[in-house]
């Protein structure tokens, strides 16, 4: 049976794995290679690492990094930001990375989901999206960009068809209201999007304890969650998130 | 290693898709491996792996126009270890749902075929899906399986389908999951290929 995806989240800035809430107050967790071996040997199921500040300093994301943790780690990882263009994707994966993320480039430039699917395969391209509350749109959540700090007037729910249908493999729903509260993930939110797109739906932000998950997973219909401070800051292990998954009957990877 | 040396591990590159995992994977073995699109190598080596993302109408129009295709086949029909990843096991079969109907290599009996709409069920598969007999979990990616046939070795199930998530022929072997990207589990495999 498919099982459902733990997925660790690595924000690396200036090369160091890094956490904060909503963008602020960063604590060095450690290096992005180290961990990312630590969280594929303690079970998780694939890994995401996001250049964040990649973007903001106009450079390219750090190929080097990439190709150190494909040298190290044996299970799916991904990677997003600095993503600019398609030679950028390329680079990546020919890095050795198993798919790239694309967020606020894509809501510039929507070509470039089906530019990368055309190029590399649906299953490469990962759509990640920042919607916030809001009564500007039809399904109650606009689109953000930017690191939460541009409004786009864009329906998430229409964004998230849009770029299924354009070719994204995966979609990313980053809750910018439950992000970083470790309260669980916006279940709302991550149900309307998993139900409308025929790609698995990954569900992001919030997760504070497991339960959390076995709820996004029972309720929400993710495929996927993400998990970050929950993990980094040692209160839980990836172990322990999936044993609690199992004993709900969740279908889990066990035994790695 | 040479790339004509006769203990060569060639990975055939044909365009598809990327090879990088699949080297770095053998590489944690401490086997060396050889990335080549020659068709001399192809055939000159001990062993060949043939992986592969990506679509079976344009995989097939690469191999014939980088002139690959009576290597790979030649190789595979050798009796030398053989092993084809997800897109590189779907075409060793003889025709493939995608593109409106692709007849592929024909090196194995038997038909590939596009998961059913279920709803409520994601295509493509993507994720961490067991496998009988032995219920290990092993990394899948893709929106069409192989029909189970003789050859089969390991099943999975999605979609309300049985497929064939590993067929086995002699020292030729196939899978539909991702060994590389498979964690241990999926080194074990590979490192069981590499002493056949």
């Amino acid at each position: 049976m498919l099982t459902k995806r733990v997925i660790p989240c690595l924000d690396v800035r200036a090369g160091r794995v890094t956490k904060g809430v909503k963008f602020k107050n960063n604590v060095d967790l450690g290096d992005p290679v180290e961990m990312a071996v630590a969280y594929s040997d303690g079970g998780a199921d694939e890994l995401v690492f996001y250049d964040i500040t990649a973007s903001a300093e106009h450079r390219p994301i750090d190929i080097g990094m990439v190709e150190a943790v494909a040298k190290s780690v044996r299970i799916p990882f991904a990677v997003g930001g600095g993503i600019a263009s398609l030679a950028d994707m390329e680079r990546v994966i020919l890095a050795g990375a198993e798919k790239v993320s694309v967020n606020s480039l894509a809501v510039a430039n929507p070509q470039i989901i089906s530019d990368g699917a055309r190029a590399f395969g649906a299953q490469c391209i990962v759509l990640g999206m920042d919607p916030v509350k809001s009564d500007r749109v039809p399904s109650g959540y606009e689109i953000t960009t930017r690191g939460f700090r541009e409004f786009t007037g864009m329906d998430a729910v229409e964004w998230a068809k849009r770029a299924a249908g354009l070719g994204a493999g995966e979609i990313v729903v980053n809750s910018v209201n439950a992000d970083g509260t470790r309260e669980g993930f916006e279940l709302t939110l991550t149900r309307l999007i998993a139900e409308a797109v025929d790609v698995p739906g990954v569900a992001s932000g919030g997760a504070g304890k497991p339960a959390h998950l076995v709820e996004v997973f029972r309720e929400a219909k993710a495929d996927a969650a993400i998990v970050a401070g929950m993990i980094h800051f040692g209160d839980y292990t990836i172990a322990q998130i999936k044993a609690e998954m199992s004993a709900a009957g969740i279908p889990t990877r066990m035994g790695w | 290693m040479e790339p004509n040396s006769p203990d060569t591990i060639a990975i055939v590159d044909y365009g598809a898709g990327n090879l990088t995992s699949v080297k770095n994977a053998f590489a944690a073995l401490g086997v060396e491996t050889v990335v080549t699109r020659d068709p001399a190598v192809v055939t000159a080596a001990a062993r060949v792996v043939f992986p592969g993302v990506g679509a079976a109408l344009s995989a097939m129009e690469s191999l014939r126009s980088l002139g690959l295709e009576d290597a790979v086949k030649s190789a595979a029909a050798s009796g030398r270890p053989f092993l084809g990843i997800c897109l590189g096991m779907q075409i060793l079969f003889e025709h493939s749902e995608e593109d409106g109907g692709v007849d592929t290599l024909g090196i194995l009996p038997g038909r590939v075929r596009r998961f059913p709409k279920v709803p409520g069920v994601k295509v493509p598969q993507i994720g961490w899906n067991s496998v009988a007999p032995g219920n290990e979990f092993y990394y899948f990616v893709h929106s069409y399986y192989a029909e189970k046939t003789a050859d089969t070795a390991l099943v999975a199930e999605y979609a309300g389908v049985e497929f064939s998530a590993m067929v086995r022929r002699g020292k030729l072997w196939a899978c539909q999951f991702h060994p590389e990207k498979s964690g241990r589990v999926g080194l074990k495999l590979l490192s069981d290929w590499l002493s056949i």
